[in-house]
């Protein structure tokens, strides 16, 4: 550096000097950008007067107790966490045996297939396939009731599932099964007692993974589900502010609050243990 | 569904070699019954509709009346159909539009930059820009999208209090702009996420190096870290653009107004085919939505293939 000139490296020094304040100054923008919405959505459920804009509360949790007086808001949540914890069930069952089976017996161009998989879920979105699906399960008879929407919604995971599943199950030594198989367990048992266990942390990452997904979903049970009785939170939460110009506030707040909190706890939580793991289309 | 018709013929005759590969003793009749039931609902519901769309795009499909009982083939009518509709151009335009900025542009650079800015910070601050970002991400959309909503408000939105634009309606005035706003608002983290890992994995002595020679920020992110990055910007900027193209959720800020402004092609699908009871024509326009989306895969496939590779 002292080779350099010393006006030249004066000026080098203020023009990196005000880039990096340039720099700093557009990232807080950007950084508030992100914040403004967040404070309000943590804010506004405890004022006892809320109004769209940002302002301190007025503290009291009168609103999450009229909340839970709501009926349909309270169903709401309930049908979210059934077509979640549904959909985990499908995928995690079907997705394990599929998984295990791909792990351990060769078929020829699997991996191909499993990529071709992979590749289609990507392609066949749920706004692309949105016609065709809802055909099927219009002529199928399933139209305005979970067991559709739990089809569809596992139809569209499955391939990431198993493909994530699938190098689980890689990593599990085969002397496992060999030493069960000499003790005389079938297929069934070695899966359910030996395998199962060594891969739940795949199995639980897929789990949450599901829920997160299917919690957040919107486009599927909005097409596919009429009664209002029966939609989960994301599409009653759509219907709460469109239905009159006159929003209640108080209601909606509190209901946002409480139908983002169990997505942010648990993704935090699995990203502090997991990091940064995200395969392709983790999200759609 | 192809396990279960391989049969394994060479079980008697090469013991050792099958059990080699099959220690489990799992069978392959056995296996393909495993896989089977995931197949099938792929099948159904993945490989299905792709097919499907093909049909369905070339009849009068109607959701009510006469053509709803007993669709006609049209050939390629519908088709015909679309592409000279000039509201499917736009739609198309818009798509186009959003996909660039919010996608390309927004979300990319802003992710970019929000990990470059982080990177040599630690503690709270870090966590906290993060966290806020991620949050984002993880909200459902619908609560997204009212956030944005109270925040837009033309009364008492926060925006207009901020700077001090009262009484500005910003979904009516300028509603594709607040609906690429909303777009980088939800998918930042993603690139940024992505961003983070590809610059904590360049080599620290490069950077020395460029330092040495007296290289500029600038320089150094142009001939030191983007090089060395490339692969990850190609990679995130073709997943970016696949989601950006196939999201629904702005139709939960505009639901596609004021007066089709901010129909991108997934809302203009919806409208004409759910509301607007035009199944056959709807299928029409998702055939052309999925094979803009194999054109982008396989562009992804390509990438990722040729970076294994190195």
């Amino acid at each position: 550096m002292t080779a350099i000139p010393q006006k030249v490296a004066a000026n080098a020094t203020v023009r990196h000097f005000l880039a990096r304040v340039a720099f700093a100054i557009v990232m807080t923008i950007v950084g508030l950008l992100f914040a403004l919405p967040m404070v309000w959505l943590v804010l506004a459920p405890f004022d006892a007067t809320p109004s769209l804009s940002l302002s301190w509360p007025d503290w009291t949790l009168d609103n999450f107790a009229r909340l839970a007086e709501n009926p349909y808001a309270l169903r709401s949540i309930g049908n979210s966490l059934l077509l979640g914890i549904g959909t985990m069930v499908i995928v995690v069952v079907l997705g394990a045996l599929a998984a295990y089976a791909m792990s351990r017996i060769r078929i020829p161009g699997r991996d191909g297939i499993l990529y071709g998989l992979l590749l289609l879920s990507s392609i066949v979105t749920g706004t692309a396939a949105m016609v065709p699906t809802y055909q099927i399960i219009t002529q199928l008879g399933l139209i305005n009731s979970y067991v559709g929407v739990l089809l569809v919604l596992a139809g569209g995971i499955l391939p990431t599932v198993i493909f994530i599943l699938k190098d689980f199950m890689d990593s599990i030594p085969k002397s496992y099964e060999e030493s069960a198989r000499l003790y005389g367990a079938g297929p069934f048992r070695i899966l359910r007692d030996v395998v199962a266990p060594i891969a739940r942390p795949g199995l639980a990452f897929i789990s949450i993974w599901t829920i997160v997904q299917v919690w957040g979903n919107f486009l599927v049970p909005f097409i596919l589900l009429r009664s209002p009785d029966l939609q989960p939170a994301a599409v009653l939460m759509y219907t709460f502010y469109t239905e009159s110009g006159q929003a209640d506030l108080r209601l909606i707040s509190t209901f946002a609050l409480l139908f983002s909190a169990p997505v942010l706890i648990i993704y935090f939580i699995v990203n502090r243990r997991y990091g940064f793991r995200f395969h392709g289309g983790i999200k759609s | 569904m192809t396990t279960s018709t391989t049969t394994p013929a060479g079980s008697a005759i090469a013991p050792r070699r099958r059990r080699a590969d099959d220690v489990a003793g799992l069978g392959t009749a056995r296996a393909g019954i495993f896989v089977a039931p995931a197949l099938i609902l792929i099948g159904i519901f993945l490989l299905f509709p792709a097919v499907w769309t093909i049909w369905l795009g070339m009849t009068d499909y109607r959701l009510t009346g006469l053509q709803a009982a007993s669709p006609e083939f049209v050939g390629l009518d519908n088709y015909a159909e679309a592409l000279t509709d000039p509201s499917f151009w736009n739609s198309l335009w818009l798509t186009l539009i959003f996909v660039l900025f919010s996608g390309i542009i927004g979300q990319t650079l802003i992710g970019f930059g929000l990990a470059w800015a982080v990177r040599n910070i630690h503690g709270w601050v870090k966590g906290l820009i993060e966290g806020l970002v991620l949050a984002a991400w993880v909200i459902p959309a619908s609560v997204a999208s009212f956030l944005w909503l109270a925040l837009l408000d033309r009364r008492s939105g926060t925006v207009n209090g901020l700077l001090g634009t009262e009484g500005t309606a910003w979904l009516i005035d300028h509603p594709m702009e607040s609906i690429i706003i909303f777009n980088i608002w939800v998918g930042t983290a993603f690139s940024m996420q992505l961003f983070s890992s590809a610059l904590s994995a360049v080599p620290p002595s490069q950077i020395e190096s460029a330092k040495m020679v007296g290289a500029s920020g600038w320089q150094q992110l142009r001939d030191v870290i983007v090089p060395n990055i490339k692969g990850h910007i190609l990679t995130n900027t073709l997943l970016i653009t696949l989601w950006t193209f196939n999201t629904f959720t702005p139709y939960l800020v505009t639901a596609g107004g004021p007066n089709g402004k901010t129909e991108i092609l997934s809302v203009y699908i919806y409208e004409t085919a759910i509301p607007g009871g035009q199944l056959g024509l709807g299928a029409a326009i998702s055939l052309i939505m999925l094979l803009i989306n194999l054109v982008i895969a396989l562009g992804y496939v390509r990438v990722s293939k040729g970076r294994k590779k190195r």
